[in-house]
C-alpha cells in the first residue's frame, strides 16, 4: 500500500495520512493509491502538513508497516530510548522496528 | 524581471536595460550592464567610469555569489547604482543592502512593511563594508 | 571566559526577534517552506525524524554553570529532560516544537547562549581545544582568537549563501587535540622566529564523502591581519566553490581542484586587495577579548598529593585526568559514555550536577569536547576525590577516557533523517563486550557515523564504523588507522562490511590482533601502523 507521511508544522510531530487528517498513529494510515501528489499538494499548501512525503507499506495484522526501518523509526520513537516512544511498555515494539 | 521596489539613491534611475557582460564588452555605450552569478565582477573594473547601472542577478536564491560580486565592486570603487534582481527573499535585503545593492528588484516582489522591517532590523554590525555603517568593534574602541 | 557587552546582547536579542518574527510568517502562511528552511537552519533548527530538533551552540566549547544549568532546565521545559553533547562542541535537542523556538532562543539569550548560525550554509561554530587555558603544552590560549573570529563570523553579510556549511577550528599547541586539519579551515596559533605570535592557516580539510586532510595555504599571518586573511580565504570559496553538486560543494574540493598553489594565489590576491579595505579590529579588540581570558585566581602552594588508596578513584584519576599547567591542579574530563550507554547523553539533572561542579571545583568553567565528553578545566588535586564521588554517584564517573569505550557516535538513525543506519545500538554493544577489557586494550579511539555525512568522525577513527544502507538492511562497514591528531591519517576500510552483530565481533577481532602483535607500550594506532592492514583483514574475514 502507498501511504503519507510527514510532520505537524507547528510541534514537529510525525504524522500520516488517515484519510481525513494527519494521525499520530501509523496504523490509522490509509492506502492512497494514486492520489499521493494530489493530497500532499493539498496539505502542504493548507499547512495541515509539512514535509511530507509518500512511502510504500505493508497492512498486517498489527496493523501498517512502513517498508523502510526509517519509516517505521518514525513511527514509533527511537529504538535506543523505549521511555520516549509512543509505547514505551510495549516490550515487543523495538522488534517491530526491527 | 521584477521593477525595483526599493532604491535608496537620490538620482535618477537608468533605464537602459542591463546587457550581457559579453554584450557589453562589445557595445561602448553602453552603460548598464547585467552579471550573472558566473560572471566575473572584476571584469567590469576597466569601465566603472562609465556604468551607470550594474544588474546582479540571483537566479536561485540558495546561490550566494552575487553577494561578493557587489562588495568586490564597491570595494574597487564602483558608485553607480548597484541593482540586486531575481529571487530576493525579504530575509536577503538587509545582506544584500549590506554588500553594497541600492536597489532590489525582487522577483516576485515582497511585502513591502516586512522589506521595511528587514532593513530596519539590525541596529548595530560585527563588520565593516562599503556601506559606511560602523562596526561594533569601532565602536568600542573610539 | 567571554562575558557579552551591551553590543553581544542586543545582537543575539535582535535576532531572536527577528526569527520570532519569521516564525510568526511561516505559521501564517506568508512564507514558503523553501524559504523558511535556510533561515531556521540558520537558528539551528532542523526538521530532524522524531520532531525539530535544535543545536545550540557552545562557542569554542567553552560554557559557565549558568549556561550549563540553564541547557539543564531547557532540556526539562522544553524538551524531553535530556540533551545530547555533540562533535562539534555543541549540544542537540530532539524534541523541541517550532512554536516554542523563539522563547527557547529568548531563554538561552538571557544567559548569553544562541544557536546562531549552527546549521546552513554558512560558518558554523568555531571549536578549540578542550584543555584551552589549562594545558602547559599552548603557546597562547587559542579562545580569544576564536572568540574574535566568532564575531567576525557572525551574520557576516557576505558569507550566509555560501555554497556549503563551512566549520572552523582554532588551536594553540603542537598537540592537535581538535582535529584542526579536519576543517575547512584549521588555524594553529604559533610563535615565528622573532617571537611574535601569529596564525598559521590550514584550509581544505574535512570528513564526510570525501575526506581531506587540510594542506597549509599560509605558515604565518600576524595578528593585525587575522580576520583580513581570513575573509579572504571566505570570499575565493564563496565566488569559486561549486554550486552545481551538494556533495562537491565544501571547500576542501575547490582547493583540491585548483590545487593547493593556485588556491593560495587566489586567497592571496583577494588578501592583498582587502587589506586596503579596513576590515580588520585595531589589536585593541583582541586585547579587550583577552581580558576575559586570563587565568582564574589559582590558590598558589595547592597541594600536589592526591590520596589514591580508593582502587576505583585511582583509576578514574590514571585515565580521566591530566597534568595541568599550574601546579595543584588538573584538568578532569567527565565521561558521557557509561558502559552500554548513549555516546554523549546527558539527563537534565546531569547537567544541572555538572553546571553545580563546574562552579564549585572549576573556577565555574565547563568544556564540551568533540569526543563528547565534558571537561572540568581547572581543578585543585585536592578537590579530585570529592569531585569523582559525586561523578560516580551519578553515572558521571566512568574511568575511560580514550579507551575503547569512550566511544564517538552520531545520533545516528535513531534520531537523524540523513542516517543509513543505526550507530548507537552498535555503539551501546561495542561499550558493553569491550569496557571489561579496557585497561588491557589501552587507548583506542572508536568513533561510528551512522551515513557517510561523518558526523560520527569514522574517518578519524583508530577504528572508524560507517553504518550505510545496503539493499534496505543496515550494515556497517570497519576503517582501521584513522587519526585525528598531529599525524592525522584517514582510516583504511578493511572489506566487506557486516551486520550489526557481526561489526561488534569484527572490532573484538580487530582488539584480538593488536594484543597479539602488540610491542612494547604500542598503542592499538601504533600496532596497525606498524604491521599494516594485511594481519586484521585475515583475522576479521578468515
Amino acid at each position: 500500500m502507498k501511504i503519507l507521511t510527514g510532520n505537524d508544522l507547528k510541534s514537529g510531530a510525525v504524522t500520516w495520512w488517515d484519510g481525513v487528517q494527519w494521525s499520530l498513529h501509523v496504523n490509522d494510515a490509509v492506502d492512497v493509491g494514486e492520489h499521493a501528489d494530489a493530497i500532499l499538494a493539498r496539505e502542504q499548501a493548507a499547512q495541515r502538513v509539512n514535509a511530507a512525503y509518500m512511502i510504500e507499506a505493508e497492512k498486517d495484522l498489527e496493523g501498517v508497516r512502513p517498508a523502510h526501518i526509517k519509516d517505521r523509526i518514525r513511527a514509533l520513537g527511537p529504538t535506543v530510548r523505549a521511555d520516549l516512544t509512543l509505547k514505551p511498555a510495549d516490550p515487543e515494539a523495538r522488534d517491530w522496528v526491527i | 524581471m521584477g521593477d525595483v521596489q526599493f532604491r535608496f539613491r537620490d538620482d535618477e534611475p537608468v533605464s537602459d536595460p542591463g546587457v550581457t557582460v559579453d554584450v557589453f564588452g562589445a557595445q561602448t555605450n553602453a552603460a548598464a550592464v547585467r552579471l550573472e552569478p558566473g560572471d566575473d565582477a572584476r571584469d567590469l573594473l576597466p569601465h566603472l567610469d562609465r556604468l551607470k547601472l550594474i544588474e546582479v542577478n540571483f537566479p536561485m536564491f540558495t546561490d550566494g555569489r552575487g553577494f561578493s560580486s557587489a562588495r568586490v565592486l564597491r570595494e574597487a570603487g564602483y558608485i553607480g547604482e548597484l541593482r540586486a534582481v531575481g529571487e530576493l527573499p525579504v530575509d536577503h535585503l538587509a545582506l544584500l543592502r549590506r554588500c553594497g545593492f541600492d536597489a532590489f528588484a525582487p522577483e516576485p516582489p515582497v511585502n513591502p512593511a516586512d522589506a521595511e522591517n528587514a532593513f530596519a532590523r539590525w541596529d548595530d554590525v560585527y563588520q565593516p563594508t562599503t556601506d559606511g555603517r560602523v562596526p561594533i568593534w569601532a565602536k568600542r574602541h573610539g | 571566559m567571554y562575558k557579552y557587552d551591551n553590543y553581544d546582547q542586543a545582537m543575539v536579542d535582535t535576532r531572536v526577534e527577528e526569527f520570532r518574527d519569521q516564525v510568526k510568517r511561516r505559521l501564517e502562511g506568508h512564507l514558503s517552506e523553501d524559504h523558511f528552511k535556510p533561515l531556521r537552519l540558520q537558528n539551528g533548527l532542523y526538521l530532524q525524524l522524531h520532531a525539530y530538533m535544535l543545536r545550540v551552540a557552545v562557542p569554542y566549547g567553552t560554557l559557565s554553570s549558568v549556561q550549563m544549568r540553564a541547557l539543564g532546565d531547557i532540556a526539562d521545559r522544553y524538551d524531553r529532560g535530556y540533551g545530547h553533547f555533540t562533535t562539534r562542541q555543541n549540544i542537540q535537542y530532539n524534541w523541541i516544537k517550532l512554536e516554542e523556538t523563539p522563547d527557547l532562543l529568548a531563554e538561552l539569550a538571557a544567559v548569553e547562549m544562541h544557536a546562531i548560525q549552527t546549521s546552513g550554509n554558512c560558518i558554523r561554530n568555531i571549536s578549540s581545544d578542550q584543555y584551552a587555558g589549562a594545558a602547559a603544552d599552548e603557546i597562547v590560549d587559542p579562545r580569544p582568537y576564536a572568540e574574535l573570529l566568532r564575531q567576525w563570523s557572525s551574520f557576516h553579510p557576505e558569507f550566509l549563501v555560501l555554497p556549503r556549511k563551512f566549520k572552523i577550528a582554532v588551536i594553540a599547541s603542537e598537540t592537535d587535540r581538535a582535529a584542526m586539519k579536519l576543517h575547512d579551515i584549521g588555524i594553529r596559533m604559533v610563535r615565528n622566529s622573532a617571537g611574535e605570535i601569529g596564525a598559521a592557516f590550514y584550509v581544505g580539510g574535512g570528513m564526510g564523502r570525501t575526506p581531506m586532510i587540510a594542506p597549509l595555504v599560509r605558515e604565518f599571518v600576524p595578528l593585525d591581519q587575522l580576520v583580513t586573511y581570513a575573509e579572504a580565504c571566505l570570499r575565493v570559496y564563496n565566488r569559486y566553490g561549486r554550486r552545481d553538486n551538494k556533495y562537491k560543494a565544501r571547500i576542501k574540493i575547490l582547493v583540491h581542484e585548483l590545487g593547493k598553489d593556485e588556491y593560495t594565489r587566489q586567497v592571496e590576491e583577494e588578501f592583498a586587495l582587502l587589506l586596503t579595505q579596513g576590515i580588520e579590529p585595531p589589536l585593541a579588540e583582541l586585547e579587550r577579548i583577552k581580558t576575559h581570558f586570563t587565568d582564574p585566581p589559582f590558590e598558589v602552594g595547592a597541594p600536589e598529593a592526591v590520596d589514591r588508596s580508593d582502587p576505583d578513584f585511582a583509576l578514574w584519576l590514571d585515565s580521566n585526568v591530566e597534568a595541568h599547567k599550574q601546579p595543584g591542579y588538573a584538568i578532569a574530563t567527565i565521561s558521557l559514555k557509561p558502559v552500554g550507554g548513549i555516546p554523549g547523553d546527558a539527563s537534565a539533572d546531569q547537567i544541572r550536577l555538572m553546571a553545580d561542579l563546574g562552579l564549585q571545583y572549576s573556577f565555574d568553567e565547563l568544556r564540551v569536547t568533540h569526543a563528547q565528553n565534558i571537561v572540568l578545566p581547572h581543578v585543585r588535586k585536592a578537590d579530585l576525590f570529592a569531585l569523582w564521588q559525586q561523578l560516580e554517584a551519578n553515572g558521571l564517573g566512568t574511568p575511560n577516557l580514550d579507551a575503547i569505550d569512550d566511544i564517538i557516535a552520531c545520533p545516528g538513525l535513531d534520531y537523524c533523517s540523513l542516517a543509513n543506519a543505526r550507530s548507537i545500538p552498535v555503539a551501546q554493544k561495542l561499550s558493553e563486550r569491550l569496557a571489561p577489557r579496557r585497561a588491557e586494550i589501552g587507548e583506542l579511539k572508536l568513533k561510528i557515523s551512522g551515513c557517510i555525512n561523518a558526523c560520527g568522525h569514522h574517518h578519524a577513527g583508530h577504528i572508524g564504523i560507517l553504518g550505510v544502507d545496503r539493499k534496505g538492511t543496515e550494515n556497517y562497514q570497519l576503517l582501521l588507522g584513522g587519526c585525528e591528531g598531529d599525524d592525522t591519517s584517514l582510516g583504511t576500510i578493511t572489506g566487506p562490511g557486516f551486520s550489526e552483530d557481526g561489526i561488534v565481533d569484527a572490532v573484538e577481532k580487530a582488539t584480538e590482533v593488536y594484543l597479539s602483535n602488540k610491542q612494547g607500550e604500542e598503542r592499538f594506532l601504533d600496532t596497525y601502523r606498524r604491521v599494516g592492514m594485511a594481519p586484521f583483514k585475515e583475522a576479521i574475514y578468515g
